[in-house]
């Protein structure tokens, strides 16, 4: 009995019919080619790139010209052309300018430096850190720029509280992120240095500085994002230069080509400085790796 | 055994206070190594080896007894002897140079005198042509000379080895073990040696010293008095296999006491 009951449920025919040749129960194999990617050269992406640009910018103004798009509201390229002339050659464009960027740029500054030695610092005291991290996360999950009217009464319309919200804004992320450096040092790294017969202050300058660099470099990136963001809210609120007091002065008015030409002008700040941040970040990570 | 012991251990235990209740990692370990010996620690997983080697470099305080080195009470005193970890821990932003003088540099030895004294060195145990690299372009056996020319350095007298060859391919391992003995030779540190592998034990050694676990402890202390130089065919005289024999019927039944123990 079980033997034939184990013979039925392995699938083998007894004697009286023939099993069919194996290769007829197979289901058919999908035999198919490698699917291959086709990348296309960089002046064709390029191209592509511009050529979107242009018809987005060509449909803007003819639509804003035959009255598809309200002019009033969304302005058009030509008139923003127009604007931003004017405002390189009569307005102060400088001085809003040379506002925004100061703001920012001592706020990364600050932001940054600050930063990253609070996260070192926290090597230093298991029970410093373990004290501060609650108030470090809540500071982190607090909205900042909803401190930014109360930051603007006490620094003041002027640069100070610009660069205070955007250090604000940079100095957690600076904190936590070396922390997290900090942190991924290996235990059996600082035991060899301290085999070695190291100092608290050797191991600290040797090992954990070193080690946490590429971890500050590494937002340098973000930081400069959001100290440029810091200091636009900062100028929203109240303020007498820089480009966010032309974007809320321009929009008040109704003035949209004057609020695109700011925004233009910003986004050409943010660039510049990101991509100057980017290649300082590359030049210090090659000279951390030699 | 007579003779003043370089380094000596004096009733080392180390006991841990678990949820569980106390947990004796190390039962009271006696042991004396005179200078100029090579000595090898072999066991389980578990028996307490890496315990003692922390002990002894000073970075954890035993709970009884004492470390000797020299006649002085060394216990819970860093920077008395040279301590390799089973990982290279080679700092990555340094060159092999670099890497190879860090302990000098710590004991406050100018750089450039830390650097003149170690790359004749490095040169002339295998390391000539990397001096100047980042230990990233190096090989497993590349950065294992590194770490051990960095212990060298030191220039302690006792060196402790854990498991230094313990991730390498049986083909480094074997080249690594020659170099190994060429530089004990020259530099007549006094060593001790822990290793999972039974026939680099014997083949290095004056004398191996199987552990077990539950409590860590030495059970025996077995002699290696095998004449040196060693070729490799050493492996495979009779006096070599009793050797190996009696090593492995011991790590079977502290193996077996521990299973038995478990169940």
């Amino acid at each position: 009995m079980t033997v034939q009951e184990t013979s039925r449920l392995a699938g083998v025919v007894s004697e009286g019919a023939r099993a069919e040749p194996i290769v007829s129960v197979r289901p058919a194999r999908k035999i198919r080619r490698l699917p291959v990617r086709k990348d296309w050269p960089l002046w064709a992406i390029i191209g592509t790139q511009i050529g979107i640009l242009v018809a987005a910018i060509a449909l803007w103004q003819i639509g804003a010209d035959h009255g598809f798009i309200d002019g009033f509201f969304w302005s058009k390229p030509s008139a923003i052309f127009n604007t931003l002339v004017t405002f390189f050659t009569e307005g102060d464009a400088f001085t809003d300018i040379g506002f925004t960027f100061r703001s920012t740029i001592i706020g990364f500054l600050i932001g940054t430096a600050s930063g990253s030695m609070l996260g070192l610092s926290f090597w230093w005291s298991r029970n410093y850190a373990a004290i501060a991290q609650p108030f470090i996360i809540c500071f982190e999950s607090l909205p900042k720029l909803a401190l930014a009217p109360l930051v603007i009464l006490v620094f003041g319309m002027g640069l100070m509280s610009k660069v205070a919200i955007a250090t604000a804004l940079t100095v957690v992320v600076s904190t936590l992120t070396t922390y997290a450096g900090v942190k991924a040092v290996d235990p059996d790294q600082e035991r060899l240095f301290y085999s070695l017969g190291a100092s608290r202050m050797q191991v600290f300058r040797k090992l954990i500085v070193p080690f946490c660099l590429p971890w500050i470099i590494s937002v340098l990136r973000v930081n400069i994002g959001l100290a440029l963001t810091g200091a636009i809210v900062g100028e929203f609120i109240a303020s007498q230069h820089g480009l966010g007091r032309q974007i809320l002065y321009a929009g008040q008015t109704y003035d949209i080509a004057l609020v695109w030409v700011a925004v233009l002008v910003l986004s050409t700040l943010a660039i510049v400085m990101y991509v100057t941040v980017s290649w300082i970040e590359s030049v210090l990570r090659k000279g951390v790796k030699q | 055994m007579f003779q003043p012991a370089k380094l000596r251990l004096e009733d080392v235990s180390m006991t841990f206070k678990t949820p569980g209740g106390i947990f004796e990692a190390l039962a009271p370990v006696t042991l004396a190594i005179a200078q100029g010996r090579f000595i090898s620690l072999i066991g389980p997983s578990g028996c307490g080896k890496s315990t003692l080697f922390n002990v002894v470099a000073g970075l954890l305080e035993p709970s009884g007894g004492r470390v000797v080195i020299d006649g002085l009470d060394s216990t819970g005193m860093i920077g008395r002897v040279g301590y390799m970890l089973q990982k290279d821990l080679l700092l990555p932003w340094r060159t092999v140079l670099d890497n190879v003088i860090l302990g000098m540099e710590i004991q406050g030895v100018p750089l450039q005198a830390a650097r003149d004294r170690a790359l004749p060195l490095l040169r002339r145990y295998g390391l000539a042509g990397f001096e100047h690299l980042f230990p990233s372009a190096l090989s497993g056996g590349m950065r294992q000379r590194a770490a051990l020319l960095r212990t060298l350095m030191f220039d302690t007298d006792v060196i402790l080895l854990d498991e230094p060859f313990g991730a390498l391919d049986a083909q480094t391992k074997l080249q690594m073990q020659e170099w190994l003995l060429q530089l004990w030779s020259d530099f007549g540190k006094t060593v001790v040696f822990v290793t999972h592998d039974i026939e680099e034990a014997i083949y290095l050694s004056d004398e191996v010293n199987v552990m077990a676990t539950r409590p860590g402890r030495i059970v025996e202390t077995i002699p290696a008095t095998i004449a040196r130089p060693r070729p490799r065919s050493v492996t495979l005289t009779p006096e070599f296999i009793a050797i190996k024999e009696r090593c492995l019927e011991l790590l079977t039944a502290a193996h077996h006491s521990a299973v038995d123990e478990a169940a």
